[in-house]
């Protein structure tokens, strides 16, 4: 952790407010956007919460505000990555927001739900969606819940569980 | 367990205190609201066939009488937080409300401060300090597995905590669950007394006393601090009380808990065997830990022994701040 920067840059709401001297900065609205288009998360549900950004594309979800920049440990939860060409939301950003999804997301049954918390990756016959990062759920007493993220390609469903997080269920 | 014995003046029905802390206590959970309800925690904890007993004046709090559970859904998903009963005392206490500014002293690894931010519906603000990084690295990862998003994390000697980064912001309320000599996890930890030593309660005490003086400096007028820890001396609950009442403008206050205890000690032998340590210097006046007579009021702070509500060993006191 020491080594990691401890500054954390609140996002700019727009375009207009970016960063001059940083083209690639992310916005808010482009956060709002990914959420909404791709798993059809409905933007109020982030009106509580701030965005920001530690180091090159990592951003944290804040709930409530805080000076701009602020020099922290951690500032929220980590939530997303960007920067890159497609954007990976977290597990814990699943595991909490991913609820809200309808979209691009994927319900297993209890052995293939072990299969992914285990951290192992396993083929998905009837997949017909986008290919990408998928909101990964399973039932649990009796309600669908979110357990993190998995990275579906050519059939298989490559679970993102981060290896402190898996476990042999 | 002799070190105990050097509380016998101060602890009623010594015999029970004594085979209470030689009784192991049962693990126990306390359910994250952030993420789920008691009732469905409950359920998942049934539907993998898990045996728990509520603790009645907690409604998420279960403890198992069984082994600890193995790994389960509810874990997995941020339902459950492994606490001990004791533990979840102060943050009720310090009642802090959605939206209030709140500092836990001594965060790491976040049980309590996962706690507060749950009490607050994960709204307004928790900073969470911790000198050390390792654990500040445990409790980054505990409240992301509890899906907390209020919380800001700072690394420093809580004695010398900044307001700074949050353009000087004073507190509304504030938790100091110090370090400590952890006298009171013996149930749980069956070798918290083999590295005992006097000095080391005196040494600690120091730190302590610095911590709180500056959690009641960092919060508002009319603000509430509420300093905890899961040990027995004196030297570090009523005498650290002793001192922020001398140094700093606040007043302790009554309080109520569900738990039975008994009040805060006003006087105290002192010394490594706690029957006083005397003028060992001889210069006529008792030595820093001699005997002590403390602030009448410290008699509102409750210690709770284990042989009371068969729990761990816990000290706590509420503060206001008053200027």
């Amino acid at each position: 952790m020491s080594h990691e920067s401890t500054r954390f840059d609140r996002v700019p709401a727009t375009e207009a407010e970016r960063d001059d001297e940083d083209p690639e900065q992310v916005t808010r609205e482009e956060i709002l956007d990914f959420w909404e288009d791709r798993y059809g998360v409905p933007r109020p549900v982030f009106d509580d919460y701030t965005f920001w950004e530690r180091g090159a594309g990592k951003i944290w979800i804040f709930r409530g505000d805080a000076p701009s920049p602020v020099d922290v440990e951690g500032l929220g939860m980590t939530f997303l990555r960007t920067r890159q060409e497609h954007w990976k939301p977290t597990t814990e950003a699943v595991q909490r927001f991913g609820g809200h999804a309808d979209k691009c997301t994927v319900h297993l049954d209890a052995d293939q739900a072990a299969t992914f918390v285990a951290g192992e990756d396993q083929e998905l016959a009837d997949w017909e969606g986008d290919w990408g990062y998928l909101i990964v759920s399973h039932d649990l007493v009796g309600e669908s819940e979110p357990m993190g993220v998995g990275l579906y390609l050519y059939g298989e469903l490559r679970s993102q569980v981060p290896k402190g997080r898996q476990r042999a269920l | 367990m002799e070190v105990l014995d050097r509380y016998e003046s101060i602890v009623d029905d010594f015999a029970a205190f004594t085979a209470a802390c030689e009784r192991p206590l049962p693990s126990a959970v306390r359910v994250n609201t952030i993420k789920t309800t008691v009732e469905r925690a409950r359920a998942a904890l049934d539907a993998e066939d898990i045996t728990y007993d509520p603790v009645d004046w907690y409604p998420g709090l279960l403890k198992f009488p069984d082994d600890q559970p193995g790994t389960n859904w509810p874990y997995f998903h941020g339902w459950i937080y492994g606490q001990e009963e004791v533990s979840a005392v102060p943050a009720e206490v310090l009642d802090p409300e959605p939206g209030e500014r709140v500092w836990d002293a001594c965060a790491a690894p976040g049980s309590k401060t996962s706690q507060l931010a749950a009490l607050m519906d994960d709204d307004g603000v928790v900073v969470a300090t911790d000198s050390n990084l390792g654990r500040l690295s445990a409790l980054r990862s505990n409240a992301e597995r509890l899906g907390v998003t209020n919380v800001a994390v700072t690394h420093e000697d809580a004695r010398n905590h900044s307001l700074k980064p949050f353009d000087n912001a004073e507190y509304d309320r504030a938790l100091v669950d110090v370090p400590c000599s952890c006298e009171g996890t013996i149930r749980k930890n069956p070798d918290a007394l083999d590295d005992w030593e006097y000095d080391h309660v005196k040494g600690i005490s120091g730190v302590q006393k610095g911590v709180l003086r500056r959690a009641v400096q960092a919060t508002k007028e009319g603000g509430t601090v509420v300093y905890s820890t899961c040990t027995f001396a004196p030297e570090e609950n009523e005498a650290v009380l002793d001192y922020v009442l001398e140094e700093e403008a606040c007043r302790l206050v009554d309080f109520e808990i569900p738990l039975d205890s008994v009040p805060g000690v006003t006087e105290w032998p002192g010394g490594e065997d706690g029957t006083g340590g005397g003028d060992q210097s001889g210069d006529g006046t008792a030595d820093d830990d001699g005997p002590r007579e403390f602030d009448p009021s410290v008699e509102k702070a409750k210690r709770i022994y284990p042989h009371l509500n068969d729990t761990g060993g816990f000290f706590c006191a509420k503060l206001e701040v008053e200027g």
